[in-house]
């Protein structure tokens, strides 16, 4: 036991107590400004990291499930859809093709019949939003990795660009994700050709990542030295976006 | 004032320090939590949804942190590191300077909690003889880390669920470790208010012995 002076009295304790969480309070709704938000994207690149570098695991497969586990209800959005009230159209119509290039030997431009020649993939896996519902669908398309064996990416590509004719929607993918198993080029949902709504006639798909990486109405597949942006991605999402 | 009422050194300065930290980034987790709630105001798979009161409202903009879905994001996953080394740095300091043996709630501990929680209802005139802290206090104080571990815990086991995916399985799947992740926030939020209820109306000098270290009230004792 030692004895001691007060420095403060109980009544400067209340205050104290008083004073802190109101002005948290008014802190509320708030971004961080031009002062922290920077930050925080910092840390969220940090945070991209991790979850690359340490968790996310080249071989571990997402969970799959019996067909009958579908959701009966898997809701879709798409930009062009929430600005005009229409589903956005390939510019090509109907001789829409995936272009295929960047830091590769071979670049290629694939038409909708030249990709459902290639070796399939089909899961029953759980899809999860950003907003955090879930939905469980099947998906069949090719594995990305299956098209980059056949353009060869060059020893500088570190990065995807997946492009769509979906306004100005495009993500950007880390290799070590896009190479992933389950990670294809979908061209079917629940057994039936792809519907408009879930980005037809080409997506990406992925059960390792959240919803808004996975581009629609895709119109390239470009391979990168720099890190691709995206459409959330620049606003302020994750840029990982893995799970 | 007599000699037991002297001023003793109660809480370390890892303590305080912890303590104040933890009560700041508990509450921008939860007001950045909400604001990722309100993305989706519902819980369970689509359709199926689980037992909510707030089902399908709103929460009020103060109560909300980083103003969008991003931006409530991004302070929950800054956050989120503060959060979980703030906690690892307290149970460190309490594991290497023996100071979790006045706060751990034991089997012993059962009768003592009891009697304690009749004197609080007035069905027993005598305050029960005490440590550093009453059993009652002992209960709260190791309920409150597991309930902090429980928070982290379901909180990666959402923001991995496939990397992380046998930490979601053990909470039952990826819906219902967001519908534990969402609860131990209310249990957090009665935990506050009953701790600081407690605070003024029980033993007031324990404000000032978690800010400056030195206590002088009811209960100078030690383990």
């Amino acid at each position: 036991m030692t004895d001691r002076a007060p420095g403060l009295s109980r009544r400067d304790f209340m205050r104290l107590g008083l004073a802190a969480p109101a002005s948290l309070v008014a802190a509320c709704g708030w971004d961080g400004g031009p002062l922290i938000e920077p930050r925080l994207r910092a840390i969220s690149r940090l945070n991209d990291w991790v979850g690359e570098k340490i968790l996310l695991s080249r071989t571990r497969l997402a969970r799959e499930y019996p067909v009958t586990a579908r959701s009966t209800d898997f809701p879709a959005y798409s930009i062009t859809f929430n600005r005009t009230g229409g589903f956005p159209y390939p510019p090509a119509g109907d001789g829409w093709a995936l272009e295929v290039g960047g830091l590769v030997r071979e670049p290629t431009r694939l038409t909708r019949a030249m990709i459902e020649a290639l070796p399939r993939v089909s899961y029953t896996v759980k899809h999860h939003c950003v907003e955090g519902w879930t939905a469980v669908a099947t998906w069949t398309g090719v594995p990305v990795s299956v098209v980059a064996d056949m353009v060869q990416p060059t020893a500088e590509a570190r990065y995807l660009r997946f492009d769509s004719f979906d306004s100005d929607y495009s993500n950007g993918w880390d290799l070590a994700s896009a190479m992933h198993p389950q990670t294809i080029l979908a061209y079917a949902y629940n057994d039936r050709p792809l519907m408009m709504q879930h980005g037809a006639p080409l997506r990406l798909y992925s059960p390792i990542k959240l919803g808004y990486k996975l581009t629609k109405y895709l119109t390239a597949m470009t391979f990168t030295r720099e890190r691709p942006g995206g459409y959330w991605e620049d606003q302020g999402y994750p840029w990982l976006g893995g799970i | 004032m007599d000699a037991a009422r002297r001023d003793v050194k109660r809480h370390h300065g890892l303590v305080r320090l912890t303590h104040w930290l933890h009560a700041i980034v508990l509450l921008g987790m939860i007001a950045s939590g909400l604001q990722i709630y309100m993305a989706f105001l519902h819980f369970g798979p689509r359709g199926e949804p689980y037992p909510n009161p707030l089902d399908g409202r709103s929460l009020p903009e103060w109560s909300r942190l980083g103003g969008w879905l991003a931006g409530g994001l991004n302070w929950h996953f800054a956050l989120a590191w503060p959060f979980v080394l703030t906690g690892l740095v307290y149970l460190g300091f309490l594991a290497g300077s023996g100071e979790w043996r006045p706060l751990l709630f034991r089997p012993r501990d059962v009768g003592p909690a009891i009697r304690m929680q009749l004197y609080y209802l007035r069905l027993r005139p005598e305050h029960p003889p005490q440590g550093k802290h009453n059993a009652l206090q002992k209960g709260a104080y190791t309920f409150i880390v597991l309930l902090g571990a429980l928070s982290a815990l379901t909180g990666f086991a959402i923001y991995k669920p496939v990397q992380l995916g046998w930490l979601t399985s053990l909470f039952g799947g990826y819906e219902l470790a967001r519908y534990w992740h969402f609860w131990a926030v209310w249990i957090f939020v009665g935990f506050t208010l009953l701790h600081v209820g407690l605070v003024f109306l029980v033993d007031p000098a324990s404000l000032r012995a978690m800010v400056t270290g030195w206590y002088r009230g009811r209960f100078p004792s030690h383990d």
